[in-house]
């Protein structure tokens, strides 16, 4: 039986979360992810969820709540947006370093200077080298479905997982969401079961300093040195990429909802136009692509809902019979391009995919992105590619460069 | 219920041959206070000389549970556990958070400061000794006036010493103490009471450091000694609230004067800048100090 609710993206999290009922919460209230810790606490006081829920003076503490509360084996969530996220960038690291499936909502915001309390996804991007799993929701539903997917995927892989999706256009925006019943979940979640107990039963020294060589234990053992541990976590995230796929067709079977695994598609089977972006923006370009195919233009898409792992294999697949592709996205490797762009350019290298790739840079701080804009800007780069003009270019969409 | 050095547990929870410094203050203080809480404690360890002291993976000479986490938040990765072992019903563990006086005064400041108001069911316990030590004798916030450091290597620190225990104190904690390796007993008696008492209970350790300090190995004891005797540190306990003398500060409160500072400054290199003005105004502090616990274990 279904329960469709309508409510936000951010208290479909905060009903994501309570399905998978985790033991400890950490967080601390920031623009746009307020309403998300406010909700939890609710749970948690009305005692609807059963967790310990820390109420931390920082990020950079909601995240050592989190990884150290992991580490003694309880289930553990936080969220935040912005520049939350980037104070608690060295604990990001932590996290990712001592395999912990910690799980966390990224509800993405432009950062600071100057102050944008608006969308774009520089928050997220910017802490992309730092262990963990990224992916991108386009809708509620997804949000709700995707933070189950991210726990099941991070205690299966031991790295941690952030759901990130857009703060306000998702956020705070009412949708139509099917929540899910406490049993589907816990046919699809299997109790935390961590990789190490931290217990006095069995004293051990966690994260010690590690030297660059292996070393022998006390027994003669041959043990990792800093760099075979590096190598592991660089081996857990190849081997994520099939329990990311995995996780979202077990979801599909449970629930009937399938949001794609690392990647999802729009009508790309004959598209020669191909728009991409991660998270709603990506939505927004399904919009474009309908009314592109109403022009004439056979057009489609290709949502990155993985960011981390990056679906090459995924990307040189669906972008293969395109003669022309369009990069939406919300953020910029400053000095050089957007990152999905840049990625997405080099998973093409060497494959017989030679369309030309426009990057957009939109949206960022919040600037209104419209389907028509998508549409004029999709537009004319197939009608450059149709021209045989191959360059790749970077345009700011929407956006006064006088 | 006071023990005595031959009621202390035998038991070792540091094997022998660790990588602290030889004379290190820590070395000693750590034995204590491991022997005090015994084995069903979890130490959270910042980078520090702790975490030196625990060695290089994968061995260790320390027999407790311990987890590293980052050099500002050892007291959230304490909540974090204390929370999560909450969570799986084991309430029947102490959370130990052991910090230098960089990790508590300085950078550690915000995540303890959070942890003690929410009154997290832990104890931290910072190792002062005075400086950034692990990293080669910076200046701190827990430097004391007059001092060389290699951040102050000409002028000497010229701000007074931070007073972090009336900082913890005015979070209102359920117990607060503090404690000297020179004096054993007293510091596993404290220890000892520490883990009887829920919530947040906060202990300052004067640690003595022989390189750091400049003084010779076989005088930590010594130096520990000086420090209670010259009233410069005080041993004493704030529990809900009442304060009262302890050990050796105990005895000299009933009847006996202070040591004039001199004799303490003058056994340490790193006060051999330390001019006579700055001398006379730290003397006059420790006077001060005394003076005011002096009327509060009165009251």
């Amino acid at each position: 039986m279904s329960d469709v609710r309508i409510i936000t993206g951010n208290e479909a999290a905060a009903l994501a979360v309570k399905r998978a009922e985790p033991g400890v919460i950490a967080a601390y209230p920031i623009t746009p992810q307020t309403r998300l810790a406010e909700v939890l606490s609710e749970y948690v006081e009305k005692g609807e969820l059963k967790a310990e829920y820390v109420r931390v003076e920082s990020e950079h503490s909601s995240m050592t709540v989190c990884i150290s509360a992991s580490t003694v084996g309880a289930r553990v969530f936080t969220a935040t947006s912005s520049n939350g996220l980037l104070y608690m960038h060295e604990q990001l690291h932590w996290a990712a370093g001592s395999r912990l499936p910690v799980v966390m909502c990224c509800v993405n915001r432009g950062v600071g200077a100057p102050w944008s309390i608006f969308n774009d996804q520089q928050d997220s991007f910017s802490q992309r080298d730092t262990g963990w799993i990224q992916l991108y929701c386009r809708d509620n539903q997804e949000i709700l479905d995707t933070v189950l997917q991210a726990y099941r995927i991070a205690e299966e892989v031991y790295l941690p997982v952030m759901v990130c999706y857009d703060g306000f256009v998702l956020s705070h925006t009412m949708m139509p969401v099917d929540v899910p019943d406490a049993g589907l979940v816990k046919k699809f979640l299997p109790p935390y079961r961590p990789h190490t107990i931290l217990s006095p039963e069995d004293p051990k020294t966690i994260n010690p300093v590690f030297f660059a060589s292996r070393r022998e234990n006390a027994d003669g053992v041959l043990c990792d040195g800093y760099m075979e541990m590096r190598y592991k976590m660089q081996a857990a995230f190849e081997r994520s990429r099939t329990v990311i796929n995995a996780a979202s067709d077990e979801w599909a079977k449970l629930s009937g909802r399938n949001h794609g695994g690392m990647i999802w598609e729009y009508m790309t089977e004959d598209a020669d136009l191909i728009l991409t972006g991660m998270g709603s923006i990506a939505t927004e370009a399904t919009l474009a692509a309908d009314a592109l195919r109403a022009e004439g233009i056979r057009a489609g898409v290709v949502g990155i809902r993985a960011f981390r792992p990056f679906p090459k294999e995924e990307v040189a697949q669906a972008f293969a019979k395109a003669s022309a592709i369009a990069v939406f996205e919300k953020c910029i490797s400053y000095g050089y391009e957007g990152g999905v762009c840049s990625d997405l350019k080099a998973a093409l290298y060497g494959t017989d995919i030679k369309a030309p790739i426009h990057n957009y840079i939109a949206g960022l701080g919040g600037r209104d992105v419209k389907t028509r804009e998508l549409v004029e800007a999709a537009r004319t780069t197939f009608e450059a590619a149709l021209a045989g003009d191959a360059g790749n270019k970077t345009i700011w969409l929407n956006c006064h460069t006088g | 219920m006071h023990e005595t050095i031959f009621n202390i547990n035998e038991k070792e929870y540091i094997l022998p041959g660790n990588r602290a410094c030889q004379g290190c203050g820590l070395s000693l203080a750590y034995r204590y206070i491991l022997k005090a809480l015994r084995e069903n404690t979890i130490v959270g360890i910042p980078p520090s000389c702790l975490c030196v002291l625990h060695g290089l993976y994968p061995t260790t000479s320390v027999i407790v549970p311990a987890l590293n986490t980052t050099f500002a938040g050892n007291a959230a990765s304490a909540a974090g556990m204390v929370a999560g072992l909450r969570a799986l019903n084991r309430t029947d563990i102490t959370v130990l958070a052991l910090s230098g006086d960089g990790g508590t005064y300085d950078i550690g400041i915000q995540s303890l400061s959070g942890a003690a108001e929410r009154n997290t069911d832990f104890i931290f316990a910072c190792y002062d000794n005075e400086a950034y030590m692990n990293t080669g004798t910076q200046r701190s916030s827990a430097t004391p006036l007059g001092a060389l450091t290699t951040t102050t290597p000409v002028l000497t620190k010229q701000e007074p010493k931070k007073d972090f225990l009336k900082i913890m104190e005015a979070h209102h904690i359920p117990y607060l103490a503090t404690v000297s390796p020179a004096y054993p007993v007293d510091l596993y008696d404290k220890f000892v009471r520490a883990k009887k008492i829920r919530g947040t209970r906060y202990i300052q350790i004067d640690t003595p450091c022989p390189p750091g300090w400049g003084y010779p190995t076989a005088d930590t004891v010594r130096i520990g000694r000086l420090a209670v005797e010259t009233g410069l540190f005080i041993l004493f306990e704030i529990e809900d609230g009442r304060f009262r003398f302890t050990g050796r500060s105990k005895t000299m409160a009933e009847r006996g004067k202070l040591i004039p500072l001199v004799n303490y400054v003058e056994r340490q290199g790193r006060f051999k800048k330390m001019s006579i003005e700055q001398l006379g105004t730290l003397q006059a502090s420790v006077n001060s100090r005394w003076e005011e616990c002096l009327k509060r274990a009165e009251g």
